[in-house]
């Protein structure tokens, strides 16, 4: 593989990190502007109930008080995915936390009591907070206005090939049940929207949101603004891990009291606001049946699923799209068969967190994979060996794999645990080794018409490059990697290269952040636009050179013709010496880039993305078997990441991602008790100290994707999928009982090792004799 | 009532409410935006500053209680005339810095953590910091960063 490059590959310290690390950057809750006043939100204190009137005379008389707006004084359309929710809820309030009314005041003070100042009168309906009651004819109807049966809001069915026959020609069925919980993204900046219109009825919107153009026609639906004339500028972002992804409720309610008041709101959620008001992931519930041959070959997988996505769908209701490609073309497993409800239940409701759908379906799919192994005498890694995804495979739901580096991930994590020598062998001291791997989009993901990304470059008279680019920064480093990708193919230094991406007036289209895809779409778009800056800048210097354009090299923004030393040129005088002269002109280029792929179809099937991601985990827990607490003592990830542009970045995303999923796996948790979360606080939710984070072991494999831009695939999300599924296979080889949910807390842990929760394995005699027999 | 505080090193007078917090304080009067707030509970650390030698968290300090401290805030932690100082150096060499919104409370946590004379072990960093949430790193690359800095100052 090729290694030469100037600045690809190098471990490169991010861009905003001096700003950061000295307090200098600049988030949305630090902005001020002449009169910006504050809002605040009057939610639901009920699951479930009819609002029979709101009284907002009170709170419009208190001084200092601007704007009071609810459902009766407001016009709005429904928005979310299936139309399903309003910004202030008209007749009905789904879930505690829902928007009933808001206010903008002059401070916080005033906003504050005027709320309570609100006076709603609700009737009280019968709640349901469980999904599989929710199902049950009787009932509580969620969404009465809706014509659908059971509360279920959508259906993912697929299925292919012969069930039946590869069931009977199966010699080992382990069927079981595996369920998530409702869990928060949690990102350490609450969500913080400002909006504001000018004199003339321009609306300009800041928000750390991360699918910008999308957010923008969705408040003009909503809201019947025209959104020509609606700019959405992003400040940087304190974390979003899916969080920050979508628009919600509160988006609305700051545009429309900024048009009723006449003046900027600012909106920000507090904690409070950010676990009960804003999108959470979705709790899945998995009944899995995989069936093998004796010799391993997997002959059938077969889920069971009940999505509990809470009081409306959002596009939450879409994480079946990610766990069923997990279910369907994880491993080559062929016959597969998925059949999926999504419930609305009387919660709060899930949107899109980061690994969207798969580390609740990794759950269930590689625990089953050790059960497996472990009913057919193999060892898990073996199994795992025997049936991995290959180049040139197309999975039954039409996935092309591509470059595929599983097998070297999980070799590596083999390896470097010491796999072979140590699990099943630690029981006595009650420690375990566990593995889990996933297949995740890792070449965008085609949701929506497009899945392009725009970008544009400039070079100025001094040589400063510009990238304008339709993606966003999350603090992930994305900025980084373009600003890398676009240094590299101009062949100019780093320090030459700036990255904006925060205007909507002035960046091309983009989709948005998600589903891993900014390295690969948004860095091939800027390597295109790169690379025609690059034939312009080459094309000046031939003329000045007196050579060729195409017998010309760039390196280190040296211009050169290779084997004569003396024919050289700085870029910027290439620069220059096009612009300062009569009939002058300037290096600006564009791109846009689309993957070459399809949509699924209404069967499921399309190749929803121009590559895939793999990695394994290995990971080893010490659980006390008297109070159930499992403890991880190391964690080994490798991760095919196609090529690292910045490996220091790539580390970074597994081991943030890794420590998530730890989260998950161990202790992050909304509990529900009579349909609100008794603790929606940080003291309590569960997220990792630095104490409870494992130290981390990071492989890179690097499979150079034909596509990447310099063969790099996405690795966004790669880091959190593993870890529930990983812990819960070393618990099992720890203390011999099978974690049916997680997260594992010690109580549930000490159930299970006091009921001896085990596997539940069909074994047909007849059929392991007779491949034995072979 | 009013206050006399010294703020990185400025003297700092102000007419307050004795439980207006450290946080309002150094935020919506001083404009030093550097500390951020995640919780106002206490519980992730986001608006940690240096009071009189001790990590405080900003939003649960009542202004009351401190006349006469000296404080220290992101914006001062490098010392007059510098931008960076080598802990903060390490934080970006390292990759210690994502979303970024964490980081000015846990530099200056690990700062005093430090100043304290922490062992130079990952084990004692971690527990040191463990009163600061990050969720970008998994906390690996920042416990890296803190740890050089131990093993470096101790030269």
């Amino acid at each position: 593989m090729r290694s030469d490059y100037a600045v690809v590959g190098k471990r490169i310290p991010k861009l905003d990190a001096p700003d950061k690390v000295t307090g200098r950057t600049v988030y949305a809750d630090d902005l001020k502007l002449s009169g910006l006043l504050t809002a605040a939100i009057k939610r639901s204190p009920h699951p479930h109930a009819r609002i029979l009137s709101v009284d907002v005379s009170a709170a419009e008389a208190l001084p200092g008080v601007y704007a009071v707006i609810h459902a009766g004084n407001v016009t709005q359309r429904p928005f979310g995915f299936g139309h399903d929710n309003t910004p202030l809820k008209d007749r009905v309030v789904r879930c505690v936390g829902d928007e009933v009314a808001a206010v903008a005041a002059v401070d916080a003070a005033t906003a504050q009591r005027a709320l309570d100042l609100i006076s709603v009168d609700y009737e009280l309906l019968p709640a349901v907070d469980d999904p599989f009651e929710a199902l049950q004819p009787g009932a509580p109807r969620i969404h009465d206005e809706l014509d659908i049966e059971g509360n279920v809001s959508m259906e993912w069915n697929f299925q292919t090939g012969d069930l039946a026959e590869a069931e009977r020609r199966s010699a080992v069925i382990v069927s079981g049940s595996y369920s998530s919980p409702q869990a928060a993204p949690a990102p350490i900046e609450t969500h913080v929207v400002i909006a504001g219109f000018d004199a003339d009825g321009a609306l300009e919107v800041i928000s750390p949101v991360h699918m910008v153009f999308m957010y923008r026609k969705e408040l003009a639906d909503c809201l019947g603004l025209d959104w020509r004339r609606i700019t959405v500028r992003q400040p940087p972002v304190g974390g979003s891990f899916g969080g920050k992804i979508d628009i919600d409720a509160h988006d609305f309610i700051a545009v429309m009291l900024a048009r009723a008041a006449r003046r900027p709101v600012k909106l920000a959620m507090s904690r409070e606001e950010e676990f009960t008001g804003t999108r959470t992931r979705q709790p899945i519930h998995f009944q899995l049946r995989t069936g093998a041959a004796a010799d391993g070959t997997l002959l059938f997988r077969h889920a069971e699923v009940v999505s509990d996505n809470g009081a409306y769908n959002a596009w939450g209701s879409h994480a079946l799209l990610v766990a069923m490609n997990t279910v369907t073309s994880m491993y080559r497993v062929g016959t597969s068969r998925l059949n999926a409800k999504v419930v609305y239940t009387n919660k709060n409701y899930g949107g899109s967190v980061r690994g969207f759908g798969n580390p609740q379906a990794t759950f269930a799919v590689e625990q089953q994979m050790e059960e497996l192994a472990d009913a057919l005498g193999m060892d898990p890694m073996d199994l795992r060996l025997k049936n991995a995804n290959r180049p040139g495979d197309v999975t039954p739901q039409g996935l092309e794999i591509t470059s595929c580096g599983l097998s070297e991930c999980l070799e590596t994590v083999r390896r470097k645990s010491s796999w072979d020598q140590r699990r099943g062998r630690m029981r006595r001291q009650h420690r375990g080794l566990g593995a889990a791997a996933y297949v995740h989009v890792g070449g965008g993901a085609r949701i929506y018409g497009s899945d392009g990304c725009g970008a544009m470059t400039k070079i100025d008279d001094s040589g400063r490059v510009a990238l304008i680019s339709g993606s966003s920064e999350l603090g992930q480093g994305s900025e980084t990697a373009l600003a890398m990708i676009v240094a590299e193919t101009l062949g100019v230094p780093l320090e030459a290269v700036s990255v904006s991406h925060d205007d909507t007036d002035v960046k091309p289209w983009d989709v948005g952040v998600h589903a891993s895809r900014t390295t690969f779409v948004a860095g091939n778009a800027a390597r295109m636009a790169a690379a025609k800056a690059r034939d312009e800048l080459l094309k000046g210097a031939a003329e000045v050179l007196d050579r060729p354009a195409r017998s010309l090299t760039i390196r280190d923004g040296v211009i050169s013709v290779p084997g004569e030393p003396t024919a050289t040129l700085r870029y910027e005088k290439a620069v220059r010496r096009r612009l300062l002269r009569e009939g002058s002109s300037i290096i600006m280029t564009s791109a846009f880039y689309d993957p070459p792929t399809q949509r699924q179809d209404e069967n499921y099937v399309g190749n929803i993305s121009a590559s895939y991601g793999f990695g394994a985990h290995v990971v080893e827990v010490e659980v006390d078997p008297d109070t159930g607490m499992v403890r991880v003592l190391g964690l080994w990830a490798a991760h095919d990441v196609g090529r690292a542009i910045n490996p220091m970045s790539c580390e970074g995303q597994i081991e943030g991602g890794a420590v998530m999923g730890v989260g998950l796996a161990l202790s992050e948790e909304l509990p529900v008790e009579d349909g609100r979360f008794p603790a929606p606080n940080l003291h309590d939710y569960g997220m990792p100290t630095a104490m409870d984070a494992p130290p981390i072991d990071v492989t890179l494999i690097e499979t150079a994707d034909e596509l990447g831009p310099f063969g790099a695939k996405g690795i966004g999300e790669g880091g959190i999928i593993l870890p529930p599924a990983a812990i819960a296979n070393a618990v099992a080889d720890a203390v011999g009982v099978r974690p049916r949910s997680y997260p594992i807390r010690p109580w549930k842990l000490r159930r299970w090792i006091e009921t001896g929760e085990r596997s539940h394995v069909d074994k047909r005699p007849q059929l392991v004799r007779d491949v034995n027999a072979r | 009532m009013r206050i006399s505080i010294t703020v990185n090193g400025d003297p700092v007078a102000q007419p307050v409410d004795p439980s207006d917090t450290l946080l309002s304080v150094l935020r919506e009067r001083l404009h030093l935006i550097g500390t951020k707030w995640g919780c106002l509970t206490g519980d992730c650390g986001a608006c940690t500053v240096i009071v009189d030698d001790r990590s405080v968290v900003s939003c649960l300090q009542t202004v009351g209680q401190i006349d006469g401290a000296d404080i220290t805030t992101i914006e001062g932690i490098a010392g007059r005339g510098r931008m960076m100082n080598d802990l903060q150096e390490a934080f970006v060499t390292h990759g210690a810095a994502q979303c970024g919104f964490c980081t000015p409370g846990m530099v200056v946590a690990a700062e005093q953590l430090l100043r304290d004379g922490v062992e130079p072990n990952g084990a004692a960093i971690r527990e040191g910091l463990a009163g600061n949430l990050c969720r970008c790193t998994g906390y690996s690359k920042i416990i890296d960063a803190v740890l050089s800095v131990a093993l470096a100052r101790m030269e």
